[in-house]
């Protein structure tokens, strides 16, 4: 049975915790920045608005950092547990930038806590403000040097081999492999937007089934703005991606969009289905665009999955969680700029429903295409953990357990995630925005202008 | 002194940080839960969660630190750790995840609830034991390595006298230094009744502390006679450990300079762990694993290193920012702030 194959288990109770510590991981690199930016305005503009949503925030990125906090400890650990001959291997090659990210780690954790329980404290609130900035760095540094890791599984460089040893080990060749910059890039901007989608959404779902208050619009205004701007980093970042691809990892793009033949001029697939001989069928075909998508030039040659040798090749069915990840993407920058384009002219109302509800669906949307993109990304790898040296089966562990651990983890993360939208619901739903207004900052009146 | 040496220091160091942060937090939730069996919480538990709510993240990533350094300076321990401890370890990690997510939780309402405080409680005690699990097996005897690959001899971990003893210790230790730290933390707060409660947790586990490392003693002598006698010439680095073991215990029966009892317990475990961690060497995992042929290439070494630095450059200032706000800020331990 299924439950007795250590390699499979091992995989799958990897999926299960990155699964869902990257729910976690990516608010807790962009919501920082977002609590920073609300913080700086509200001290800048003097409007408790601001101040106010950024205390609301922070109170809400507490709980979900705790979760990220040991569900990170759990990846960590795991690592080694349940990949111990590919940690052995690559330990020697990749050690600098999980240290780094520790650090990283350290220097957010400290001043998390500092920024966390000092919001009544200086009389002057740009000390506080200024406690914010580091949180910010730090979160953003660990996702930097984790992704580096990440990349470096995907186009592993920066040492020998002679035997089964690593020799002539460069750190920093490996840490700045040719995957590094564009997943960095993609991976940051992505966390940023979809941090930003989130808050967008509780701000347009609060206005949908209660009213709509200046505090909600000024905090729909400034999160959708957000949003536009970091999905447009994030649709560049991931057209390098796709660049990235075409020329390092063939391969990949290649499961990703049901490119079989080499072909110049090759046409961008999008959804369909496969028949029993891989031919494509009921997809919409966009003619030189996947040319274009991979070199900037419709005339372009692009390889096909049959260059591949059959035993290195991914699973086909990656191409849909590609096409997700991008109809997602283009759905968040359409909407938020429709968001944008309507506040700008007066004459139209930028809170009418059919948009707030548009609105209202694009934090979840955003954390569905992180997981579709970080499962393309993963499985499009597949056989490899390290791509051209050592397949996914030789590094797991040969522990007979695995499967029973994988039910314990799953309960643990059911438990946490209840616990966690209990406690989120408990700190927000007998305290809105408005009373809590009223109690901090007696002076502000609803009917005060924007 | 050359990089391994280095390396193992560190990670020494680290561990030794790990060892005090988190047996003040392990202690005091097993604490928390007694006071609240016995009535007492309102007057303590309040003093618990204001020290320990801004740092728990801070602990937390000691251990991180340790584990991410040991496989990053010795990725061989990567292997036989991971073969050998996927059960235990696991365990250990769902117990850490269920503790730490109660810091975020407690400050919204679960403190009231009977069963998680039970699970903080009983975590405080289970954590250290589990943890304490990978240092008795670091010293041989309880994993083999087969065609098959590593296994943990589960039987005979489970049935010998020096991994019990080891468990013992680490449990009694942690309440150990919990309770002499919340001694001085309710000092420095003019917290009279909690002090009196802690004081007495000081004073009754001072002697098991003192009894159990005697017996992990004997009992090592039985279980890794080599490693017994590398600990016996290094008899003056134990000394001084009961040394400031009596000191510590003096001025916390005295009432007096609770601060400097503290740093009396600090200086205590400090020479016991360094104390076996010196002489366990050359050993990392007895006997797969040595400092030298375990290390990870010269290269890698020297960078973690140089970055190590680095990073103390930058956590230290930060971590002393921290301790004033939160430790040494009279008006916020008070609860003024």
């Amino acid at each position: 049975m299924f439950f007795e194959d250590s390699v499979l288990m091992s995989r799958l109770l990897t999926f299960l915790t990155l699964g869902f510590h990257v729910i976690f991981a990516t608010v807790g690199v962009g919501i920082p920045i977002m609590i920073s930016i609300a913080e700086g305005i509200g001290i800048k503009k003097k409007d408790p608005h601001y101040t106010l949503l950024a205390r609301r925030w922070t109170r809400g990125l507490t709980i979900t950092v705790a979760v990220g906090v040991v569900t990170g400890t759990a990846i960590g650990l795991q690592l080694s547990l349940l990949w111990p001959s590919f940690m052995k291997l690559a330990g020697n090659v990749i050690s600098l930038p999980l240290f780094m990210e520790v650090f990283a780690f350290f220097f957010e954790a400290i001043f998390l806590g500092a920024y966390l329980y000092t919001w009544d404290r200086f009389k002057n609130p740009i000390y506080h403000w200024l406690l914010s900035i580091p949180v910010v760095i730090g979160s953003t540094l660990s996702a930097f040097f984790i992704t580096t890791v990440n990349a470096f599984m995907n186009a592993p460089q920066g040492f020998e081999t002679e035997g089964d040893k690593l020799i002539a080990v460069d750190p920093f060749a490996a840490m700045f492999n040719p995957a590094t910059p564009t997943k960095v890039a993609h991976v940051i901007s992505s966390s940023y937007l979809t941090s930003a989608a989130i808050l967008a959404t509780i701000a347009a779902f609060i206005m949908l089934v209660r009213k709509s208050t200046i505090y909600h619009k000024k905090a729909l205004k400034l999160t959708v703005a957000a949003t536009f701007i970091f999905a447009v980093a994030t649709a560049v970042a991931g057209d390098s991606s796709a660049k990235y691809l075409a020329e390092y990892q063939p391969e990949k793009l290649a499961a990703g969009e049901w490119h079989f033949e080499t072909e110049k001029n090759a046409d961008l697939i999008i959804f369909g289905t496969l028949n029993e001989n891989n031919e494509v069928e009921n997809a919409i075909r966009i003619p030189g665009a996947l040319s274009f998508l991979a070199h900037g030039d419709f005339n372009a040659p692009v390889e096909g999955l049959n260059e591949t040798p059959e035993d290195e090749r991914p699973p086909l069915w990656i191409h849909y969680m590609f096409d997700f990840m991008v109809m997602i993407g283009f759905y968040l920058v359409g909407i938020s700029f429709l968001f944008l384009i309507f506040w700008k002219m007066k004459r139209w109302n930028e809170y009418n429903r059919w948009l707030l509800t548009g609105l209202a669906a694009v934090g979840p949307l955003a954390m569905l295409a992180i997981e579709f993109g970080w499962i393309f990304a993963e499985v499009g790898r597949q056989p490899w953990i390290l791509r051209g040296f050592m397949t996914v089966a030789e590094g797991a562990t040969t522990s007979p357990h695995v499967g029973l651990m994988f039910l314990l983890f799953l309960g643990l993360y059911i438990v946490l995630g209840t616990g966690c939208l209990v406690v989120l619901r408990k700190i927000f739903k007998n305290n809105p925005a408005e009373l809590e207004l009223e109690s901090r900052y007696p002076h502000v009146k609803e009917s005060d202008k924007e | 002194m050359s990089y391994e040496y280095i390396g193992i220091t560190v990670l020494w160091l680290f561990l030794y940080g790990y060892l005090i942060v988190a047996s003040i937090d392990f202690g005091a939730g097993f604490f928390a839960y007694y006071a609240k069996l016995t009535k007492q919480d309102h007057i303590i538990n309040k003093l618990i969660s204001r020290y320990l709510s801004p740092v728990w993240e801070v602990t937390n990533v000691f251990f991180v630190f340790f584990f991410v350094g040991l496989v990053g300076f010795f990725p061989d321990t990567a292997y036989y750790f991971g073969q050998s401890l996927l059960v235990p370890g696991s365990i250990a990690i769902v117990l850490l995840a269920i503790r730490g997510s109660f810091y975020a939780f407690e400050s919204y309402g679960s403190k009231d609830n009977h069963v998680y405080m039970f699970l903080y409680g009983a975590t405080g005690l289970l954590i250290p034991a589990s943890l304490a699990t990978a240092m008795t097996i670091s010293e041989g005897g309880f994993i083999e390595e087969t065609a098959n690959g590593v296994h943990l001899m589960i039987g005979k971990l489970l049935t010998s006298p020096y991994s019990w003893s080891v468990v013992l210790l680490a449990i009694v230790s942690v309440l150990y230094i919990s309770s002499t730290f919340l001694t001085y933390y309710a000092h420095r707060a003019d917290d009279e009744p909690a002090l009196d409660i802690v004081r007495k947790y000081a004073l009754f586990w001072s002697s098991p502390t003192i009894i159990a490392s005697l017996t992990t003693f004997i009992a090592l002598s039985q279980h890794n006679f080599d490693h017994f006698q590398k600990a016996i010439e290094l008899w003056w680095v134990f000394g001084l450990s009961v040394a400031f073991f009596m000191i510590g215990l003096f001025l916390i029966y005295q009432g007096k300079y609770y601060g400097w009892a503290f740093i009396a317990v600090m200086f205590q475990f400090f020479f016991a762990f360094f104390g076996y961690g010196a002489s366990h060497l050359p050993y990392i995992i007895k006997p797969f694993v040595t400092i030298t042929s375990g290390a990870t290439n010269e290269t890698m070494g020297i960078t973690l290193i140089i970055a190590f630095i680095g990073g103390l450059l930058l956590l230290v200032p930060s971590l002393i920012m921290l301790m004033r706000m939160f430790l040494f800020d009279a008006d916020y331990v008070q609860g003024k702030k």
